[in-house]
């Protein structure tokens, strides 16, 4: 018997195989950071799980970071399946928190719109940064890793700036925060949780409107077509300018959504950047590559991160790790799921030894 | 390291040079050996023999043109000569020895080098980086400095001036060929070989060129020059073979070859097939072109005011060897490019520079050069694939959505109907084969009942079943009253289905000519030759 291995379309329990594989490969390696501190990995995954599981309460704060992660993640898998590379989420949720922060402490808005209101602001906000970059791309033809990832700085000065500067409250006495929201712009919890639940249900909704648009409308034919093979879209007559414009709205809309949550739903205020996300943009990345284009696979890889960053937390308190560790973990999942894509695209076979033998002369001279 | 530097570059030494060129003009009498000779090479590639036992000599000193239309097996040839490929049987001789090489790098220390038609050179990187790249030992420091005076000095010689500092994006395509050609010589290549050099040239360019082959000829060099145009051949060949389907048709002096028999060596005589046209159609106008002016991708005009009209119930076949502007015309034709100037008319009503779709709208059907980069997107199923130029538009898309119980038993039917063999509708359309994909547009394309055909390229690489079909469409189509404009490299395909044939040549059409003209004055045609 020999191995073999031959090029195929995968099939989807491989790709699960593989995808798996790879997650596993990134805690073993990530076992050696544990390590590093001078800790047993198997010990503190041991710690971890329980603490992130059992504990009374642990499990709904699982949903805390999953929420900002399910509306990016979803927001960037229709930026990909556009061939849109962007990687501005984290600049575009900033610019939805920003927006927010503007309707909750500067406008009149108050009662049951605030909160509707600031939804709103923010995903036009998000969108607008969003719009940036795709139109810098369809008229200067600007690369728009680059462009949407500069975005993110601008915004996050942006954002130190105001809270340090211009929109630092009174009341907080010398920090950098903003004062805290009036009560109506305080989104409502689920009882007994920290979970923002109107986020979480709009989360939901746009994969599920997603899955929608692709598979069912025109438009999201028109998005596949253009992010599948962009010389047929131009052959089929589909504007590019459109479905990039349109794709980019959404994908920067979602992710400012996801900061509305963020101030509203769990801040209350405005302040540090990196207080008001903890990286959700860039993760979110993963989280949209490990959905393979399919936006109700974000439920699942959303959950998969959020619980990630709650064993951070646990990791903070239980065994005295900074919370940067789950940065680790990002890192190293990406890089070992980055490394399986070609495994995946190959299948192993089993084949007998006098096969090959058969097989190899053939396969040799119909090759040159 | 500064020696062997220098070794490499030694062939091309100031006395050495002189020395060379004594010894040819002492040869130049008594017919000298030859740099390289091929015996018996033959090389098959599934389902087709591109080089079938050919045999061919080149001498030093000889600027030796290798003519053939596409597909004749001119590169599959070369590629063989530099080791890129490796034949199936035959031997190379190289200066008396038999020599196997099995890559570029043998063929390079065996002094072959060669010019190919599209440029591999670092674009950032200057002029001198890119041939110390080249170049087998060089300073691991700076190494671009050591080869400046070696360019400047090999290129004053030859007349190929070019900057070694500037950074290759900056440069002309025809300045960037002389560093291709820097490159080889400083390798130490006394066989040159230049595909299609004249490909991206302006005529200036072409005289410049042909300046730069006679010093090499000069000094004992041997060019082998890739060609199909007939007047370089003339202009700068010592002696000519011409290839058709693999196989050496003859070996001619120049002095001794005039233009007619070369171009029937090139196209053959023989029609091997039945001719399917029939006399022109007196139907209206389907499609009218008028002084068409089209830029390329480069901004130069491709097409240059091109004028002719397929008529309803005709099939009008473009001939002519690829990039005389025959890909510029379809694409402004069937609205993905905009022309300069004229005037594109389908039934009547003006499309000029409409978009892709509103042409299509106005009846205008487009089966695309190459069908997997523009006429399909793989990864989506047979059953999207096929209403892709239809999903706007009912049964197929109701407001907003898209109706996948109508596409499907669409798909279902065209399947049929096309003899598409999938294994289902909601198959990726990747996974068929060539056939079957050129089978999916088709009936995409012939169901929508249009008016006018753009068939670009429609048989290339498909067997003789699916070739036999395609054809077998057209030709009903035409029956039914449909227009149909038939682009083709294949002289064969557009000779049997036309009824009336124009050839392209340097963006022109050089005549139409009824269907039936001999194959000799079409051959003449695309070579460039007008009467």
């Amino acid at each position: 018997m020999k191995l073999r291995l031959e090029r195929g379309e995968p099939s989807g329990w491989w790709i699960l195989l593989v995808s798996a594989a790879a997650i596993l490969a990134a805690f073993v390696v990530a076992g050696g950071v544990f390590w590093a501190y001078g800790l047993n990995p198997i010990h503190a995954y041991a710690v971890v799980a329980h603490d992130a599981f059992s504990t009374p309460g642990a499990l709904p704060e699982i949903f805390r970071p999953t929420i900002p992660l399910l509306l990016i993640g979803v927001g960037l898998v229709l930026a990909f399946r556009a061939q849109f590379y962007n990687i501005g989420a984290e600049g575009q949720l900033l610019a939805g928190a920003v927006a927010a922060t503007w309707v909750a402490l500067f406008t009149p808005i108050r009662g049951s719109w605030a909160i509707p209101a600031m939804f709103a602001a923010g995903f036009a906000a998000g969108a607008l940064w969003g719009l940036v970059p795709s139109l810098l791309k369809l008229r200067l033809n600007v690369n728009e890793v680059i462009s949407t990832l500069m975005m993110n700085y601008i915004a996050l000065y942006g954002v130190s700036w105001l809270v340090t500067g211009p929109w630092k409250g009174p009341s907080v006495r010398g920090f950098a925060y903003t004062d805290l929201f009036p009560d109506p712009a305080w989104l409502p919890l689920i009882p007994g949780t920290r979970v923002h639940w109107p986020t979480l249900v709009l989360g939901i909704a746009f994969a599920v409107a997603c899955a929608f648009l692709l598979s069912r409308s025109r438009l999201g034919f028109e998005i596949r077509v253009q992010g599948e093979n962009p010389d047929a879209a131009r052959y089929a007559g589909i504007s590019s300018l459109k479905t990039t414009v349109l794709v980019m709205v959404l994908s920067g809309g979602a992710a400012a959504l996801a900061g509305v949550g963020e101030v509203a739903g769990v801040q209350h205020k405005l302040l540090d950047p990196n207080q008001v996300s903890l990286g959700y943009g860039y993760t979110g990345i993963i989280v949209a590559w490990l959905a393979r284009g399919k936006p109700l696979a974000t439920l699942l890889t959303a959950g998969l991160f959020g619980l990630i960053y709650s064993a951070g937390s646990a990791m903070q308190v239980s065994l005295q790790m900074p919370f940067r560790v789950t940065y680790v973990f990002d890192g190293l999942i990406l890089f070992f799921l980055i490394g399986s894509e070609r495994l995946m695209s190959y299948r192993i076979r089993l084949i007998p030894t006098s096969a090959v033998e058969k097989a190899d002369p053939a396969s040799l001279s119909g090759g040159l | 390291m500064a020696q062997s530097y220098r070794a490499a570059c030694h062939p091309y030494g100031g006395k050495d040079r002189d020395a060379a060129r004594k010894n040819q003009a002492r040869s130049v009498s008594a017919a000298p050996p030859p740099l390289l000779a091929l015996r018996e090479i033959t090389k098959t590639f599934p389902g087709v023999v591109a080089n079938d036992r050919v045999t061919l000599d080149v001498r030093p000193g000889e600027i030796h043109a290798l003519l053939g239309e596409n597909g004749a097996g001119k590169t599959t040839l070369m590629n063989i000569i530099y080791g890129i490929l490796q034949p199936d049987a035959g031997e190379i001789v190289v200066r008396g020895q038999p020599t196997r090489i099995r890559s570029p790098a043998d063929a390079i220390a065996a002094g072959i080098g060669m010019v190919p038609q599209h440029f591999l050179l670092v674009r950032r990187h200057t002029v001198a980086e890119n041939i110390a790249l080249a170049l087998p030992t060089v300073p691991f420091l700076f190494p671009g400095r050591r080869a400046e005076d070696r360019i400047r000095e090999v290129g004053a010689h030859y007349g190929l001036a070019v900057n070694p500092r500037a950074a290759v994006w900056q440069l002309s395509v025809s300045e960037q060929q002389r560093v291709e050609i820097l490159k080889a010589l400083l390798r130490g290549a006394q066989i040159l070989i230049l595909d299609e050099p004249t490909s991206v040239l302006t005529p200036q360019e072409v005289i410049f060129l042909s300046n730069v082959l006679r010093q090499m000829k000069a000094d004992g060099h041997a060019v082998i020059f890739i060609t199909h145009k007939l007047d370089e051949v003339f202009a700068v060949a010592d002696r000519v073979s011409v290839l058709r389907k693999g196989r050496i048709i003859g070996t001619v002096d120049i002095a001794s070859a005039d233009k007619r028999t070369l171009a029937r060596m090139m196209v053959g005589r023989d029609i091997e097939f039945g001719h399917l046209a029939r006399p022109p159609a007196s139907g209206s106008d389907a499609l009218e072109v008028a002084d068409l002016w089209v830029p390329g991708d480069r901004g130069t005009a491709a097409v240059r005011g091109v004028s002719f009209a397929v008529r309803a119930g005709e099939i009008f076949g473009i001939a002519g060897v690829a990039g005389n502007g025959q890909r510029e015309l379809i694409e402004a034709v069937t609205g993905l490019r905009k022309p300069h100037r004229g005037r594109v008319t389908v039934l009547g009503r003006n499309i000029t520079g409409k978009t892709a779709q509103a042409v299509y709208a106005a009846g205008v059907a487009h089966v695309p050069e190459e069908r997997i980069r523009m006429g399909i997107a793989g990864t989506m199923t047979v059953a999207e694939n096929l209403i892709l130029r239809r999903y706007r538009y009912p049964p197929f898309a109701r407001g907003p959505l898209l109706d996948s119980h109508a596409t499907l038993q669409f798909a279902r039917r065209l399947i049929l109907e096309y003899n598409i063999a999938t294994p289902s509708p909601t198959t990726l359309a990747k996974s068929l084969s060539g056939g079957n994909i050129q089978r999916l547009i088709l009936a995409r394309e012939l169901s929508a009942q249009p008016a006018v055909i753009v068939a670009a390229h429609p048989t290339s690489g498909l067997d003789v079943s699916a070739t036999d079909q395609i054809h077998r469409l057209l030709l009903q189509r035409r029956d039914a009253g449909t227009g149909v404009l038939l682009v083709s490299e294949d002289l064969e395909e557009v000779m049997r289905l036309s009824d009336r044939v124009a050839v392209m040549f340097g963006g022109q059409l050089v005549g139409i000519v009824p269907a039936g003209t001999d194959r000799e004055t079409i051959g003449l045609m695309m070579a460039g030759q007008t009467g």
